[in-house]
């Protein structure tokens, strides 16, 4: 019983996370329209690159009437983020043959997040992590092409989704993926150093750079063993 | 038709992206740097989305509604709200301090 409830809860989890996304997904659609995409681009971005930040980083370079090798590598810095969660659910997931392509395509910060939540939470239950992460692909992928291709239709009507606070909603989101990871100490000075790195080079580098860039803070951290693990094995 | 091609180009280059993780030879996946640094990298990327999020405009640092925004959703993340009802207070405190200023 213990155990169906515990799937429940990824359920739940894994739908909720889709209801918000598609949120998010229509403030997209309105902002890509609104920044000279076609509703089939728009669509397009959503179904075939399926990254939030890369998507939205995507459309600001065109709106700002960036070149498009300037959108295409602001898309591909900040989606490259998605290679380490990658690493990290290939460890988890360990899939195989033409399953990673498809493995590959959902792997986003969403999915990332519940899957290794579920595989930290319950080191003996792996099929949890594969059930949230699954789940949490399904009701992302479908509420977030659904809520695109709305937002792009609706778009003009809606006029600036700031107005509707939704960019607070993407900068909620994050935080709640974010939060369950901030249980030890480790993580939360990382998680620290990585806003101060960030914000400090929001001015300095081009957008997308300084989230990116943040990311060395996690390499400088986690180069050297912890401390305490040092102090065991002597 | 250039928009076009920029449209899947980006989609190419975040999907070989997303398959470069899983291709990586299983070696590297059972060094314990890797693994650590893997684990911190997802964390520093996220945190630095929420700064991103909540303090960018294009370049620039601004500081508006959507820093009460998050402020609402850490005191309900910390209640232990969903996620949805999260994300969904964080909208509406922004859109209400934007509608009274």
């Amino acid at each position: 019983m213990a155990s169906d409830s515990a799937r429940a809860a990824v359920l739940r989890q894994a739908l909720s996370i889709g209801v918000a996304t598609g949120a998010y997904g229509i403030s997209f659609g309105a902002l890509a329209v609104a920044g000279g995409l076609t509703v089939p681009q728009a669509c397009v971005l959503s179904l075939a690159m399926f990254t939030g930040g890369s998507q939205f980083a995507f459309v600001g370079v065109v709106a700002a009437a960036g070149s498009a090798g300037a959108a295409v590598a602001t898309a591909a810095l900040l989606g490259a983020r998605n290679g380490f969660y990658g690493l990290q659910m290939a460890r988890i997931l360990r899939p195989r043959g033409s399953r990673r392509l498809l493995t590959a395509h959902v792997t986003i910060d969403e999915t990332t997040a519940v899957g290794s939540a579920q595989a930290a939470v319950h080191p003996d239950r792996p099929d949890l992590a594969r059930v949230g992460f699954w789940a949490t692909a399904l009701a992302v992928f479908a509420l977030w092409n659904a809520a695109t291709l709305l937002g792009a239709l609706v778009g003009n009507a809606l006029g600036d989704p700031r107005r509707y606070g939704l960019d607070a909603a993407a900068a909620a989101a994050f935080l709640a993926l974010l939060w369950p990871r901030l249980a030890t100490g480790s993580t939360r000075l990382v998680a620290a150093g990585a806003v101060l790195v960030a914000s400090v080079l929001v001015p300095l580098l081009p957008p997308g750079m300084p989230v990116l860039a943040a990311a060395l803070v996690a390499v400088v951290a986690g180069w050297r063993e912890p401390a305490a693990a040092r102090s065991v094995r002597s | 038709m250039t928009t076009w091609v920029a449209v899947l180009g980006a989609c190419v280059a975040c999907f070989a992206l997303k398959l470069a993780g899983y291709l990586a030879p299983d070696a590297w996946l059972e060094r314990p740097r890797v693994v650590r640094i893997a684990g911190l990298v997802t964390v520093a990327l996220l945190a630095a989305l929420v700064a991103v999020q909540t303090v960018a405009t294009g370049r620039q640092l601004q500081l508006d509604a959507r820093v009460p925004a998050l402020g609402v959703a850490a005191l309900l993340l910390w209640r232990r709200a969903p996620f949805v009802v999260v994300v969904a207070a964080a909208a509406l405190t922004a859109a209400v301090l934007r509608a009274l200023t």
